[in-house]
């Protein structure tokens, strides 16, 4: 009893310590921020001149069923009206219905988001693992072939948009070598039963091990193509913070103390530079939903960017809004992960400090 | 009368620092054969853009032209780039989209500079009245979201053209010009000299644009040129979905997404756009890494 009495506070105590915390803070910062940018993109979406009802049914629709379907959308009511029913719908977790596919716009987000997030979770595993190699690698031997590579390397990838990175590993590694699949997200005559839309663990759940590596095959180029340019930005910022750390008192201390040069570099030199690096790699992982867009539009990738980009093109308004709230939303909280990531990184946020 | 004289050789005086503290930062500048490189890339690409009617082999290729028998011409001598799915010389085409590049770069840059300095300006020095607030969360609301999501839709709910891929990254743009003019007002607004402007009796705007605007600029142009790198790839990024520039407009992410549907076949047509982006994007960063040694090194 006494043991669970003291569960209890000390859970109370952590809501508490969460509740004070930046993060929570920031979290209901981004969320108004939200709000005030749904606020923002639906009014933009209704002054605009067209009527979106008869761009959804086509000009040749009766102005009957036109007018029917105005009143369905409270298309013919005045714009705080509309915000009114849009909020109230929102908060029973509803978008409206899309004016281009007829459905329910949560009910094709929750079909295209997925394949999205998959994408994005590969890209940022990529991301991380080639920093962190090619960052300690040309930070360990500066003025090395390895070092002067990957400068020649940032500066071309920060050139090349996340486009023009799928287009020419496509050409190279499909096309011509015949390495990697061109595109969708399965080789056709493999099928994975639905069950959280990520195609690598529906297959892991399925026990089907031959489809998560047809999956994970599938995955490499796009998420390769949206890697390369912020990858080697952020091996470049690393490697300086590595080189500035390596020659700083307490690794001379440490190495005067006798301790490996292995654990010295990657325990006590790696983790204060990595401070600088994370936050910059938050952003561009973040920012991921947005680049998805150019890369799965080459790799003709079920996503986000397929529901969006015809949303957009067909100018299905409660879509356009709804894709704009679902990016933010998850921008924002990839965010907030970031952050968190940072605190557990570096001691002197943690402990508020310095 | 020799007050007078005073003054004016204390002017001169002011003058020669002044050309002197030009000299020293074109110094620092031109030490960096990266930051020259990227000057003299970006001349020529402007030069050429301007004079585009006398340096395309192919002037009457860059819009509306067919010629069907030269169709899928992979680079010659006579196409340096080879041609395109309707016989149109694509290095004429990639010069024409130089010059809507600097077009949007130039007018995007003109428009946000300004109103994003003046907002900053304004949230920095008014930090803690009503103003600031007003302006940070209105800015707040715009980096909640992916600048390109965002600049994506107001494409499609205006009209999907070049002027309206403009009008969205330009609504786009302004809050990152904003906060950081802000950080950077609210970070010397306390400073001495501020204060002695202050006791002297100074009006707010003239603190501002005249005492605090000309310590921050140098920076604000540093990341002006970084930015037109950034306006440049999100303006090919939005036309290459098909949501900028409309064919037959030689504007080079329209150019991407153009010829990327005889992608792999014709592999050749797609590679003059894209290296014409990564060229300009690479002398605007080198020139952007140039400018930021001389001013943040100071």
């Amino acid at each position: 009893m006494w043991e669970a009495a003291e569960v209890g506070v000390s859970v109370i105590r952590h809501i508490k310590k969460i509740v004070k915390s930046t993060v929570f803070k920031r979290a209901i910062a981004s969320l108004l921020a939200l709000f005030g940018l749904s606020l923002i993109i639906f009014t933009l979406a209704r002054i605009m001149p067209g009527d979106p009802a008869r761009m959804a049914l086509g000009p040749r629709a009766p102005e009957e069923i036109v007018q029917r379907y105005r009143e369905l959308l409270h298309l013919d009511k005045p714009i705080y009206v509309q915000y009114y029913y849009w909020i109230r719908d929102l908060f029973q977790g509803k978008l409206g219905i899309s004016l281009a596919s007829f459905r329910e716009v949560t009910v094709d987000i929750a079909e295209f988001l997925p394949a999205t997030l998959e994408l994005m979770i590969f890209t940022a595993i990529i991301q991380v693992a080639g920093t962190l190699i090619f960052g300690t690698l040309s930070g360990s031997r500066p003025g090395s072939i390895i070092d002067g590579a990957l400068r020649v390397f940032a500066y071309v990838g920060i050139c090349i948009p996340a486009f023009a990175w799928g287009l020419i590993l496509q050409f190279i590694f499909s096309y011509t070598l015949g390495w990697f699949p061109a595109t969708e997200r399965l080789s056709p005559g493999i099928r994975v039963p639905r069950v959280t839309g990520l195609m690598t663990l529906d297959a892991l759940i399925n026990g089907n091990l031959n489809a998560f590596v047809d999956a994970v095959w599938h995955l490499f180029l796009p998420s390769l193509a949206l890697a390369l340019g912020a990858m080697a930005q952020e091996a470049r910022i690393l490697r300086s913070a590595m080189v500035e750390n390596i020659g700083k008192d307490y690794v001379l201390t440490f190495m005067s103390h006798g301790l490996p040069y292995r654990t010295v570099y990657f325990k006590y030199a790696l983790k204060p530079s990595l401070v600088s690096t994370i936050p910059v790699m938050g952003l561009d992982i973040a920012a991921l939903i947005a680049n998805a867009f150019m890369v799965e539009t080459i790799y003709n990738w079920p996503g986000l960017s397929k529901f969006g980009i015809m949303a957009m093109f067909r100018k299905d308004l409660n879509g356009i809004v709804g894709v704009v709230l679902v990016a933010g939303l998850v921008y924002s909280i990839t965010n907030i992960i970031v952050d968190v990531i940072l605190t557990l990184v570096d001691p002197r946020i943690r402990h508020g400090g310095g | 009368m020799v007050e007078s004289r005073e003054l004016l050789s204390l002017f001169e005086k002011e003058k020669a620092m002044k050309r002197e503290r030009f000299k020293r930062a074109w110094y620092r500048f031109s030490r960096s054969k990266l930051a020259l490189t990227g000057l003299s890339i970006l001349l020529i690409l402007i030069i050429s853009a301007v004079f585009a009617e006398y340096i395309a082999p192919y002037p009457q290729h860059a819009g509306m032209y067919a010629n069907f028998k030269e169709r899928f011409l992979p680079p010659s001598s006579r196409y340096l780039l080879g041609t395109d799915h309707v016989g149109r010389d694509i290095l004429s085409r990639v010069i024409f989209g130089y010059r809507l590049a600097f077009l949007m770069i130039g007018i995007v840059l003109s428009i946000v500079l300004p109103t994003g300095t003046v907002l900053g300006l304004l949230a920095g020095y008014y930090k803690g009245r009503w103003i600031e607030h007003v302006i940070m969360r209105l800015a707040d609301m715009f980096v909640s979201i992916p600048p390109l999501i965002l600049a994506l839709s107001i494409c499609a709910i205006l009209e999907p053209n070049i002027v309206n891929a403009m009008i969205a990254i330009t609504l786009m743009w302004w809050p990152w010009y904003t906060r950081m003019v802000y950080s950077m007002t609210a970070a010397v607004r306390d400073e001495p000299y501020v204060w002695a402007a202050r006791a002297l009796g100074m009006r707010d705007l003239h603190i501002m644009f005249r005492e605090i605007l000309p310590n921050i600029l140098g920076p604000i142009l540093t990341k002006a040129t970084l930015d037109a790198a950034w306006v440049l790839l999100m303006g090919a990024a939005i036309s290459f979905l098909g949501l900028g520039a409309q064919p037959p407009t030689p504007d080079l992410g329209t150019m991407v997404s153009e010829y990327m549907v005889y992608f792999p076949r014709y592999w050749w047509m797609i590679i003059g756009p894209i290296v014409g982006i990564a060229v300009l994007i690479m002398a605007l960063n080198l020139l952007g890494d140039g400018l930021r040694e001389v001013f943040v090194g100071e």
